[in-house]
């Protein structure tokens, strides 16, 4: 279970987010939505301890991320290219993200041969280092290194964008597997509305750091959100 | 439209991050680039009475002599380091301007590279003694403005081979064997290309080839680029094939192993680690200012002292205290992530004493100067491993500076490398071994100095987990400030 208490992050005079209560049940797939700004990732940032909180705490399967690393060994996410170590080819980066999840070279490599698929030919042995790689493709990397070594909770930060429509149906059938392992808890934002409520059995929308809407998600959500979404026009 | 890039250029200079900076870092910097102005000038006047004083001959003609291998060598430090013009003009390309401008201004910005003025402050010193000494004016004139076009083509040289490994190489190869040659005495090139140069002297009239060259240079340089300007072209960057490599014969090390493997990795395959191997083995060759005589304050034991750290530790100090800079791309990941400090640390301290015992294996050739040269270095290296290595991770870990593997900016320094607490651990790194040496010195002998230097280094070892842990306790405490600085991407 997640837990975000009184939690709020403030740069100078702007708030950024202020959350009294969010609780994040084990197993859950729960999906972030929120326009720019909205404090998706400062969230998701707050969650790995990556910044610091100005109020209240964060923990997770109660460890309070700040004060104890012990969520390490079972968290893992993928936020940005600043989790991938550019000057590796993607095997390299595998078995270097198993190796510090104490997975073997055997058991990487029965990972990824799930994902043969999903990587479509254009990630193993490309003879190409990660900063070469495309945006999507580096994406797709980045995700899958996220699953190495069953972690218990995975964050993902935008994982649909830069990705091809065909990679984006396949990455949602990936969430969708791991989502239905109980004990996997997965955190998703997204700024595609369709793809998020097909793979979030929750949804929270924030907007300017505020919890506006907590939905569980039916068949009438997509239609509820895009309603929210299209009166922030007016 | 030559304004708009000249007021693009301008905004370019005084907006980048290192002209904001404290005053007092200011002051500092600009009495640094004095210093070596004054350096380099007084080796400009000098080289004169050197070459005249060591009875070798004629100044000019032994300058002539080696005038292939300075081109040369210009040659190679430009390609391996001189910054192309082509990454700042992409978001131009669809911009109105006419592309034979937009070619010509780049080109154009090469010539004010400090590749080409740093010749300057030998050239142009070393003229004048030429005239003060009586040699006539003509001929002199005739000489250096040879030798001006020379290096300018030498400019446009570069950027035509540019990036044209299999032109470069083979260049450097025979120039490098012709040097060989010449040392052992098997074939002298400089017997055929000095009367090249000696020319421009005896008949300055001559001086107008290397002109013509230069002309052909730059025009082809314009040409080929002008040719070349589209993205996946010339102004594409190269991608290097990648190889996976496992390195197996680490796993024994366990998870420091595994960061090891990754340390190894990234030296070898980005070309700011590059260029820091490439320094820290120039660092060997500073020892020759110390044990050959040639500067009279530094020949002392004392300053030997000096020199044997900085002999042994060239990559120590140019790698070292950038760690954890290197990873600062990748921070983030490392940061959630379940990582051991204490292993990440020992497998950056390891690469430190690696390369230092190579270092020291490498400078023997200083034994040519005397055991006791020698015996400077070794004890250098000994304080390095015992105390150095531990003070520059320490002093590393103060540094937030993000590193951008893919660029030489910024190579040789950088303004955050000298703040305060950096600046107080240069004080243990560098002086308390000389001080230790004059206690031994005073105490008892030179010898026992060195070995007191020695002994200092030894005992250093067993402070490592303390320092360790220290070390430890900043990264911690300073997790979040670094991250954020990590991401203030070319800051």
């Amino acid at each position: 279970m997640i837990l975000a208490e009184n939690l709020s992050k403030t740069y100078g005079t702007q708030t950024v987010l202020n959350i009294d209560n969010l609780e994040i049940p084990k197993g859950q797939s729960f999906g972030l939505v929120g326009n720019n700004g909205a404090g998706k990732t400062t969230l998701f940032s707050l969650l790995l301890d990556l910044i610091e909180p100005t109020s209240g705490k964060i923990t997770n399967q109660g460890v309070e991320v700040r004060t104890s690393e012990a969520w390490k060994p079972f968290t893992s996410a993928f936020i940005d290219e600043s989790f991938l170590i550019g000057y590796l080819t993607p095997e390299e980066y595998f078995y270097f993200i198993g190796e510090l999840r104490g997975q073997s070279r055997a058991d990487v490599d029965a990972l990824l041969a799930n994902f043969e698929d999903f990587f479509h030919g254009e990630i193993l042995a490309q003879k190409k280092y990660l900063r070469d790689l495309s945006k999507g493709n580096q994406k797709k990397v980045g995700i899958v290194a996220s699953l190495i070594g069953s972690p218990e909770v995975v964050i993902l930060d935008e994982p649909f964008a830069n990705l091809d429509p065909t990679t984006q149906i396949r990455l949602k059938k990936v969430i969708k597997e791991l989502a239905d392992q109980r004990e996997v808890t997965v955190l998703v934002s997204s700024h595609d509305l369709i793809h998020v409520t097909e793979v979030c059995e929750r949804i929270v929308v924030l907007q300017k750091g505020e919890v506006v809407r907590d939905i569980k998600t039916t068949p009438e959500t997509l239609r509820e959100l895009e309603d929210f979404f299209e009166n922030q026009l007016a | 439209m030559f304004r708009h890039f000249i007021r693009l250029q301008w905004k370019s200079f005084v907006r980048s991050a290192s002209f904001k900076t404290e005053i007092w870092f200011k002051i500092l910097m600009a009495l640094g680039a004095i210093y070596f102005l004054l350096v380099f000038l007084s080796l400009g006047v000098g080289s004169y009475f050197i070459i005249e004083k060591a009875g070798l001959g004629d100044p000019l003609r032994v300058v002539n002599r080696f005038m292939i291998y300075y081109l040369a060598f210009d040659l190679y430090l430009r390609y391996m380091l001189q910054k192309m013009p082509v990454m700042n003009i992409r978001p131009l390309l669809y911009l109105p301007f006419k592309k034979s401008e937009v070619v010509r201004y780049s080109l154009g910005k090469t010539l004010l590279s400090f590749f080409n003025i740093s010749h300057a402050f030998f050239f142009i010193p070393f003229s004048i003694v030429l005239l003060v000494k009586g040699y006539p004016v003509l001929s002199v004139l005739g000489w250096h403005l040879a030798c001006f076009a020379l290096i300018f083509a030498n400019n446009f040289l570069n950027i035509l081979i540019n990036n044209v490994d299999r032109i470069f190489y083979p260049l450097i190869l025979v120039l490098a064997l012709l040097g060989v040659a010449q040392y052992y005495g098997w074939f002298d090139v400089t017997a055929y290309t000095a009367p090249v140069f000696d020319l421009f002297y005896d008949q300055p009239w001559t001086a107008l080839l290397p002109w013509v060259l230069l002309v052909v240079a730059a025009v082809s340089a314009f040409r080929y680029f002008k040719k070349h300007l589209y993205l996946d072209a010339g102004l594409s960057t190269k991608q290097e094939v990648g190889r996976t490599e496992d390195y197996t014969w680490l796993n024994r090390f366990g998870n420091m192993g595994t960061f090891l493997k990754n340390d190894i990795k990234l030296i070898k395959r980005n070309k700011r680690s590059r260029t820091t191997v490439l320094v820290s083995f120039l660092f060997l060759f500073y020892g020759f200012f110390f044990f050959t005589g040639s500067v009279e304050a530094y020949d002392n034991p004392a300053m030997q002292v000096f020199a044997g750290i900085f002999v042994s530790g060239g990559f120590l100090f140019t790698f070292g205290q950038y760690v954890p800079s290197w990873d600062s791309a990748y921070y983030p990941l490392m940061m959630s992530q379940n990582i051991r400090y204490r292993e990440y640390l020992n497998s950056k301290w390891w690469l430190i004493v690696i390369a230092t015992l190579v270092s020291t294996v490498l400078a023997v050739f200083y034994l040519y100067f005397g055991w006791k040269a020698y015996l400077a270095i070794i004890v250098g290296a000994i304080y390095n491993l015992g105390i150095n290595s531990y003070l520059v991770l320490w002093g590393g870990a103060y540094i937030k500076t993000p590193i951008d593997l893919g660029s030489n900016k910024k190579a040789f320094g950088d303004k955050q490398a000298f703040n305060g607490k950096t600046l107080l651990l240069i004080l243990p790194k560098l002086l308390l071994p000389i001080l230790v040496y004059l206690l031994g010195d005073w105490l008892w002998n030179e010898t026992a100095g060195y070995l007191l230097v020695a002994l200092f280094g030894i005992l250093g070892f067993s402070f490592k987990d303390r320092v360790f842990q220290l070390i430890e306790k900043i990264y911690k405490k300073e997790k979040y400030k670094t991250l954020l600085a990590y991401k203030q991407k070319g800051a």
